[in-house]
């Protein structure tokens, strides 16, 4: 910070300032030349000690500390201090802060906000009118330090109404932005929320407000909050998204309070079979959705917990759908309900095999979830592409698939060289000499 | 492999004495509380205090018990307390609540609080509110420079991220130009400065604040470092948010460093025990991999096996004296080799196999095309199969950042469904996720048309007239137009390549990502370096919409040696990643400087990711 000559010498003549002089107490200059010193002559103390990096580690259990002392490898301080050259080694430190007195209540507005930059008490009492407060909030801003901002803020905030408070900040961004971040750590929701109000920034309002509900853990008080929610202004878009929340949270209470029960009645054998690892509250709508997959899958429309009715509240996409009922019934190993899954029906009564997110993708789903040669061979088969389609049969050892394949595309050259994948005295062996020999084929190569 | 320094590289100055001068405030301000004592310490804090100090120290000064600051309740018997934590509100909190429980039982005791690195004002009002200040000392210990390694200084302060780039809030710019001027004390000032970035200017004027206040300390000090580069993390969020495939950065993405060390698992280790390991340059096998294309490290380490093996293969047909000589002499460092190989082969192992498993390929092809542009609607569908499979909160956001941010913008369409498909497969209450990232610029929403930029220039204009508040608050964050691509075609930050880019033998900085992107961070340090200057970069620098905050401060110094001037601090604001710490070893490699970084904290995709979410 340059002042000008004229302020320079304003500063000095004027008989409001006293000049601080050099037997204060918390001089800043000799104190720094006191730790300048130490630095310095730190470096010829630091360059013979080695043994940095050989420390025994410290132990974090609230244990009593290590009996064992290392002699003599580390000369600690206090060795150090003992020794009257040595004593500049000691780091500078000053006394703790809280003795410090404010003695002169004068300092200039640059000198004020320099002596809070250096962490001094320093009272702020003494700007009254609303141009002095303003002119140290500028002067802190210009400064740059985020601390000191914050600390004339929460002097404006006490000596303020806030009304004026936040009618000068709408025209000072960077300590607004400081305000607003102090209002977040300290907790104080209500001012947060008035100063949104009053800047009108509704979104930021109805967002903070919906932060809340973070803090509550009881689900019937959560889901009572949310419920609180649903007016705000949110975007468009954001207002669906607090609705389904809300929804959500109100269907998990529900599933929850029968599936405990039904769990520990013992008399559902899903439950019984696979008990629940985790409660469902709160989790997200897929793994709902993987939920009532799993434990709800046959249920009507009408039942909260029905994969049917989640799909229609939420407009859950087809893929998502598939993909998850998918994963969940392949868990489960329900080859059948996989098969059920893809098989739609023609108005010719002809059933076609269809999947929204491609075979390839079934394949892997069920390939995670080891599912036995048949029926992975079957989905391996509904893959288009050809190339992928060989990929996906000679990883996952579908034996019937690549052969059938080979001939198709009449590759001999590939045929022989998957024999020698295949077991010795296979029926896959027996396959393959079978097409090789056969006279029917016109190989390509 | 490994390359070597130019011969004529300058040393790097002796950062150990940061160490030694932390440790040494921190024994002067236990000594303030003579006696035995209990110390608290905050988690955060554990780390790098276990860089500097022994359990021995603090027992020679009267520790007593240590404790983690917790949620926990206190079962302390001392007499007197002592707190060592981070300036944050719920420690102040955690202490208040101590202290007054002892206040009821009626109970006296001595309390201490020592901030590190500095105290904040909000702190001590809480104190003030609780009611307990002046029961409390208060304290600071300085230590903001942690020498991670012979050129890299950390400040350990992941929050500055969030504090600055998504809250607006400056604590932290002081204590970064504490560390300078501690820097500039020890090592002499720095004559060439250039920055980039608002923060960085912010902070660059603040040290020189100080240096101008205390000046005649460092006047007399001859230069050690001669060029310092002052960058913002947000002009460069693309590089972070890559995956990184030089070998340290793949570690840090797979296991996390933390402060500097590693934890390898069972998995790792073989067996069923972790390992805490140290990773740098005091690791030799270390490091000669860890600027390495994770491709090259493999061949490297069975190399060094080999000789390993050859080394101890000699002892055959050894006599007595001669096995003498050799278990004495040769065993122990073959030994501690064999350790240090088996340690990162069986690292590398491990990283394959989870690779493997996240189908990494495909994610890297993905990561190229929307680095270079091409295939946005492939790549908006992998990253809404990504969602949609609940593969990872984590890596379903960067990749939409990624996305977002080289595409200048979500398409409208694109942004609601992903989000939706977002909020339905990981949780509802992301919509906050979301609302941090636009506001940080990392996830937004494309602008119809360019009336957006029109208007903000208008109001840019009126910011200090009241009429125009209400209108500016639309553009009160911090966010900008990202650019990426007229950037990237203005600096080549995609080379061109005919055939293979050869990853053993890096033509470039691209190498540390396969050879498909040049860090942009990196290319700004590169550029302005060769010209000492901003010149001919204005229009990068428009495009980066930082033309106010891209500034060079020379100061005349004839006392600045040549070598000196190839010695260059970087100050990543923010933090950086070990893929742009490889990339400008490589540059210095290539011109003969030596660079060392400053960074807030190390970071990487995931860091930042996770310091956005709720």
């Amino acid at each position: 910070m340059s002042r000008t000559k004229g302020d320079e010498e304003e500063y000095w003549n004027s008989s409001k300032f006293k000049a601080f002089t050099f037997d204060d107490e918390d001089d800043e200059l000799s104190q720094l030349k006191e730790s300048k010193r130490a630095v310095n002559s730190l470096r010829d103390f630091v360059d013979d000690d080695e043994d940095d990096d050989d420390l025994d580690r410290v132990t974090w259990s609230g244990e009593p500390v290590g009996s064992k002392t290392r002699l003599g490898s580390i000369q600690s301080l206090s060795d150090a201090l003992s020794d009257t050259s040595a004593k500049s080694y000691a780091p500078e430190l000053g006394r703790p802060k809280g003795e410090h007195r404010d003695y002169s209540n004068d300092w200039s507005l640059h000198d004020t906000v320099r002596r809070l930059r250096k962490g001094k008490v320093c009272s702020l009492e003494r700007f009254r009118s609303l141009q002095d407060k303003l002119q140290l909030l500028e002067e802190a801003v210009n400064m740059h330090d985020g601390n000191v901002i914050t600390a004339v803020l929460i002097f404006l905030k006490r000596t303020l109404s806030k009304e004026i408070l936040f009618r000068e900040l709408e025209v000072r961004q960077v300590a607004l932005r400081h305000l607003i971040h102090f209002l977040k750590e300290i907790g104080d929701q209500k001012l947060l929320l008035d100063l949104f109000r009053f800047l009108d920034r509704t979104e930021e309002l109805a967002l903070s407000h919906y932060r809340e509900h973070l803090n509550i853990q009881d689900p019937e008080k959560r889901k009572e909050f949310l419920k609180t929610c649903i007016g705000l202004p949110f975007s468009a878009e954001d207002s669906a998204h607090i609705q389904d929340h809300y929804t959500l949270l109100e269907r998990q209470i529900i599933i929850e309070a029968i599936d405990r029960q039904l769990e520990s009645a013992g008399q559902t054998e899903i439950f019984r079979k696979h008990p629940r690892k985790a409660s469902i509250l709160n989790m997200p709508l897929v793994t709902t959705l993987f939920y009532s997959c799993f434990y709800h899958y046959t249920e009507a429309e009408g039942t909260f917990s029905s994969p049917v009715n989640l799909k229609k509240t939420f407009k859950i996409p087809d893929k998502q759908y598939v993909l998850t009922a998918l994963a969940a019934r392949a868990k489960l190993r329900s080859w059948h309900d996989v098969d059920a899954l893809f098989t739609t029906k023609n108005w010719l009564g002809y059933t076609k095999k269809r999947a929204p997110i491609g075979f390839h993708r079934v394949v892997e789903i069920l390939h995670k979830n080891s599912a036995p040669v048949q029926v992975l061979q079957e989905y391996v088969n509904l893959v288009e592409d050809v190339d992928t389609k060989l990929n996906l049969a000679t990883k996952f050892k579908c034996h019937d698939v690549v052969i059938d394949t080979c001939r198709d595309l009449k590759d001999r050259q590939q045929l022989v060289a998957y024999r020698s994948k295949v077991d010795k005295g296979s029926a896959e062996e027996e396959k393959i000499d079978v097409i090789l020999s056969s006279s029917q084929i016109r190989w390509k190569n | 492999m490994a390359f070597p320094h130019r011969p004529d590289a300058p040393e790097l100055p002796d950062f150990s004495m940061l160490k030694r001068l932390a440790r040494d405030q921190l024994i002067y301000l236990l000594e303030q509380l003579p006696g035995k004592k209990d110390l608290f310490i905050e988690a955060d804090l554990m780390s790098p205090l276990d860089r500097i100090a022994s359990v021995s120290i603090l027992k020679q000064h009267e520790v007593d018990k240590l404790y983690k600051v917790e949620s926990k309740p206190v079962l302390s018997s001392s007499e007197q307390l002592c707190f060592l934590v981070r300036p944050r509100i719920k420690n102040m909190r955690y202490i208040a609540n101590l202290v007054n429980t002892d206040k009821l039982a009626g109970r006296t005791r001595k309390y201490k609080v020592i901030f590190s690195p500095q105290k904040f004002y909000a702190c001590e009002m809480v104190l003030e509110e609780e009611g307990i200040y002046g029961d409390v000392s208060c304290d600071e210990w300085a230590f903001s420079l942690l020498p991670l390694d012979v050129d890299l200084l950390s400040m350990e302060l992941p929050e500055f991220f969030r504090d600055y780039f998504l809250e607006g809030d400056q604590r932290w710019i002081n204590t970064v130009a504490h560390a300078l001027h501690l820097l500039s004390t020890l090592y002499g000032s720095f004559p060439n400065c250039y920055g980039l970035g608002r923060c960085a200017k912010m902070s660059h004027e603040l040290w020189r604040t100080l240096e101008e206040e205390e000046d005649g300390e460092t006047k007399g000090r001859k230069a050690e470092i001669g060029h310092i580069f002052f960058l913002d993390r947000d002009m460069d969020f693309v590089t972070a948010l890559c995956s990184q495939v030089v070998y340290e950065g793949l570690v840090d993405d797979t296991f996390r460093i933390k402060c500097g060390s590693v934890d390898f698992g069972p998995e790792v280790m073989s067996s069923d025990r972790s390992l805490k390991v140290l990773l740098n340059a005091e690791d030799k096998v270390f490091n000669e991999i860890r600027n390495e294309h994770f491709s090259n490290v493999f061949g490297f380490l069975s190399q060094k096996a080999r000789n390993l093996q050859a080394q101890y293969d000699r002892r055959r047909g050894m006599d007595i004296k001669q096995m003498k000589n050799f278990v004495s002499q040769e065993l122990k460092g073959l030994k501690q080799e064999h350790r240090l190989l088996s340690l990162h082969i069986g690292a590398c192992e491990s990283i394959m196999k989870k690779k493997t498993k996240q189908d990494f390929q495909e994610l890297i092809k993905t990561e190229h095309a929307l680095l270079e542009g091409f295939n946005i609607r492939e790549s908006t569908s992998y990253i809404e199969e990504h969602i949609d499979r609940q593969v990872s909160p984590i890596e379903s956001l960067r990749l939409m950042c990624l996305l977002s941010i080289t595409e200048n913008g979500l398409i409208p369409k694109d942004y609601r469904s992903l989000k939706t498909q977002y909020l339905q497969s990981y949780g509802p209450e992301h919509l906050l996720t979301f609302s941090n990232l636009r506001r940080a610029g990392l996830l937004t929403e494309q602008a119809p048309g360019d009336a957006l930029t029109a208007m903000e220039s208008k109001v840019s204009k009126l910011v200090t007239d009241k009429a125009a508040g209400k209108i500016t608050d639309a553009f009160s964050s911090l966010a900008k137009r990202s650019n990426f691509r007229a950037i990237s075609k203005k600096l080549n930050l995609i080379p061109r390549v005919d055939g293979e880019y050869d990853l053993k033998v890096p033509r470039d900085m691209a190498y540390v990502f396969s050879g498909a992107y040049v860090p942009l961070s990196c290319r700004i340090i590169e550029q302005v370096l060769e010209r000492r200057s901003w010149q001919g970069l204005d229009e990068v620098v428009r495009l980066l919409t930082c033309s106010e905050f891209a500034f060079t401060d020379i100061t005349k110094e004839d006392k600045a040696s040549s070598e000196s001037l190839r010695l260059i601090l970087v100050v990543f604001l923010g933090g950086c990643t070990f893929s742009e710490l490889s990339a400008l070893r490589f540059l210095g490699r290539e011109k003969g400087y030596r660079f060392i970084f400053l960074t807030t904290a190390m970071t990487n995709s995931a860091r930042l990711m996770e310091a956005m979410s709720e």
